[in-house]
């Protein structure tokens, strides 16, 4: 297992391609192109700004702009989701390359996940200067908390990428399932609502125990409300993703030999 | 001298995937069990117990029938699959030529493809950039290389997965029947290339169903048949023992064909006996349809095809003699009696027909069982599957017996010459016309 690990580092090259190939090819044909890499995020901006500022205005002190603010953990919880979902039928999708060819099967998971982080960061670049324009972020120390978060963010979905994905070549279901568990995790974490309203701190325990909450609120105290306090659970997360990651990693090994047989 | 494929009783079982065996994650949790379900229930063997070493530098074919378990064997080489049991060594960079252009991206260029698909057989970007110029004008797409890979015909996605992987300069190629990608041109590239590779010491798996290719061009030869190593060694000898099984089982699907067709025809005059053209000939004696008329007064009770030293066979080779035996039996004393022949291609297209009539030769006296032998001497047609016409009938034409288009037998020739009949023939030639060694052909 860890031989086959440290060939990860070997195959960053190949990695890196996969990833740009993924990009290339998802705006191919398209007018936009590349462009639909901000203009998506920026439409959904807009969209909400117009829904909660017009439509069902939210007018919570603090949380204001309020589309601004769950802007903040959409993004990241989009890159989230996308990953998992891609993950999740990699290997089947990869199927010719498993099948045919001396392929690393981990990679594709991978490659799923770095490839919606990259549109993570492009969404970024739209969402700072909101922030900059409505006087949410300010230079300091306090944005170091961001690397931090995204790496454990990354290692976090790369465990459970690579766990569904194995496990989905033997049990199709689990792609269907995801869908449907993924929309319940989206509400069931404080994206767009705030985990400091008095209904949600009530059940304070409950959210504890969801992984993303905590990823949540870290990235809305980097950009939104400003000292990081939640670094704790940050790490404490942080360290549980490792351990997700090796296990992860352990179930795909066993189950490498048979992916070539059943994708 | 150090192998560079070395297969050690290597065993591989697949699992064979029934209506129960798709296994779902409830059926999984219910039985609080993942793995379990994963184990196979059902499984079927695809190699048994195959053992072969490839020496470095040497040429190794592997031939046998569909579902022989030959590509397995290819996988295993490489490393895409594990076996059940025993070992796989391999010694040296593989390079597996098993589906040209896996991985290619529809979207993107032909020259994005060729960096990443060369990537993932092990390449380095510099490398790449090196060989690039080589692989485009190798894979003749100078000046497609630009256009996203999903507008390329199926030849040139071949012909560049091809291209890709035989300049990844492996020490190890494996080759599993991708000769078939390009016209006729490119496989002689292909096979230059193939060339190359043996005389700079590199190692050839290759996988074919092309015979005359394993025989001109390895140093060794492995005959599988559902998933048993049958005999390896010398390629020529390899090719033949194989060559005799297929001719084996040919013949056994001659004899079904056969007796398929007289049954069928047989089944048809009983269940009809009252019906008119039961025992009539079709208004067209030229269609060619299959059946048996005639009222039986002399009955054919048995036709037998017979080869050069007498034995019952449906296999016969071109040239040689052949013997067609119709034993006849007469309910009454009769003398008026003709028999016939006739030689028709698979198409229908009549080759020979005679009858002893025509030949001015008439029997005095037919009592009870007799024997009647068409003997050829040399059967001058060339290779194909060829049905017989026999009858026995009066003077007159009037049928007695007539088995149309029954009997199926099946002419071989080492020669690929066209058409129907083979001329006895020899070619000469002027003294300042030469020809090196003559080609062994019989």
């Amino acid at each position: 297992m860890f031989a086959n690990l440290a060939n990860l580092v070997r195959y960053r090259g190949l990695i890196q391609s996969l990833v740009a190939r993924d990009l290339k090819a998802r705006y191919r044909g398209s007018v936009l192109g590349f462009f639909w890499s901000f203009v998506n995020p920026l439409l959904l901006l807009l969209v909400y700004s117009f829904v909660f500022s017009t439509v069902m205005p939210n007018t919570t002190v603090g949380l204001q702009p309020y589309a601004l603010f769950m802007f903040c953990g959409i993004l990241p919880w989009t890159w989230f989701s996308a990953s998992l979902s891609e993950a999740t039928t990699s290997l089947i999708s990869g199927g010719n390359l498993i099948k045919k060819v001396l392929f690393p099967a981990e990679i594709l998971p991978i490659v799923s996940v770095l490839a919606n982080m990259v549109n993570f960061f492009l969404g970024l670049l739209i969402l700072v200067p909101s922030l900059i324009y409505y006087h949410h972020l300010h230079l300091s120390f306090n944005l170091l908390w961001f690397p931090v978060t995204v790496l454990v963010q990354l290692v976090f979905t790369v465990a459970l990428g690579l766990i569904l994905s194995a496990l989905t070549v033997h049990f199709r279901d689990i792609r269907d399932l995801l869908f449907n568990i993924l929309t319940l995790w989206f509400f069931a974490t404080p994206i767009i609502y705030s985990w400091q309203q008095d209904n949600v701190r009530k059940y304070k325990q409950l959210f504890d125990l969801n992984p993303f909450t905590h990823l949540a609120i870290t990235y809305q105290e980097v950009f939104f409300f400003g000292p990081v306090g939640h670094w704790k659970w940050l790490l404490a997360l942080g360290a549980a993703s490792v351990a997700l990651f090796l296990a992860g990693y352990w179930l795909f090994d066993r189950l490498r030999d048979s992916f070539a047989e059943a994708v | 001298m150090t192998p560079a494929i070395e297969l050690l009783n290597v065993s591989k079982i697949y699992r064979r995937y029934g209506g129960r065996q798709f296994a779902t994650l409830k059926s999984a949790l219910l039985q609080r069990s993942i793995l379990r379900t994963l184990r196979p229930s059902e499984t079927f063997s695809a190699l048994t117990d195959v053992s072969f070493t490839v020496p470095k530098g040497s040429t190794y074919g592997v031939v046998g029938p569909n579902g022989s378990g030959k590509s397995t064997a290819l996988k295993l080489v490489a490393g895409i699959t594990k076996p059940t049991t025993g070992t796989v060594r391999v010694q040296g960079r593989i390079s597996a030529l098993i589906e040209l252009g896996a991985g290619f991206h529809p979207e993107i260029s032909g020259r994005e493809n060729v960096f990443i698909n060369g990537i993932m057989l092990g390449l380095t970007k510099r490398q790449i950039h090196e060989r690039f110029d080589e692989i485009v004008e190798f894979a003749e797409l100078t000046e497609f290389i630009d256009a996203p890979v999903k507008t390329y015909s199926s030849g040139m996605y071949m012909r560049l997965g091809f291209a890709v992987a035989i300049h990844v300069d492996p020490d190890v190629l494996l080759v599993d029947e991708v000769l078939a990608v390009g016209d006729e041109a490119f496989t002689h590239k292909c096979l230059d290339k193939f060339s190359e590779f043996r005389r700079r010491g590199k190692t050839i798996l290759l996988v074919t169903h092309s015979l005359s290719l394993v025989e001109r061009f390895c140093d060794e030869a492995l005959w599988l048949d559902a998933g048993v190593a049958r005999s390896h060694g010398d390629p020529t000898r390899v090719v033949s023992e194989y060559l005799m099984s297929v001719e084996a089982s040919e013949e056994h699907l001659m004899e079904t064909t056969t007796a398929k067709a007289v049954a069928a025809a047989d089944e048809h005059v009983q269940q009809a006996p009252s019906e008119p053209d039961a025992s009539r000939p079709p208004e067209n004696m030229f269609q060619a349809v299959e059946g048996r008329w005639g009222a039986r007064e002399v009955e054919i009770v048995d036709v037998t095809l017979l080869d050069r030293e007498g034995k019952p066979g449906f296999i016969f080779h071109s040239g040689e003699p052949m013997s067609i035996q119709l034993k006849v039996r007469a309910a009454q004393p009769n003398d008026d009696v003709v028999f016939g022949i006739g030689i028709f291609s698979a198409e229908g297209v009549c080759c020979y027909g005679t009858n002893t009539f025509l030949e001015e030769m008439n029997p005095a006296r037919l009592v009870g069982e007799a024997d009647a032998t068409f003997a050829i001497e040399g059967l001058d047609l060339v290779e194909g599957t060829y049905k017989l016409d026999v009858a026995v009938h009066r003077r007159d034409g009037a049928p007695y017996d007539y088995h149309r288009l029954l009997y199926t037998f099946r002419v071989k020739s080492r020669t690929h010459d066209v058409g129907i009949y083979r001329p006895r023939h020899h070619w000469t030639f002027s003294p300042n016309l030469q020809f090196p060694a003559a080609r062994d052909d019989d």
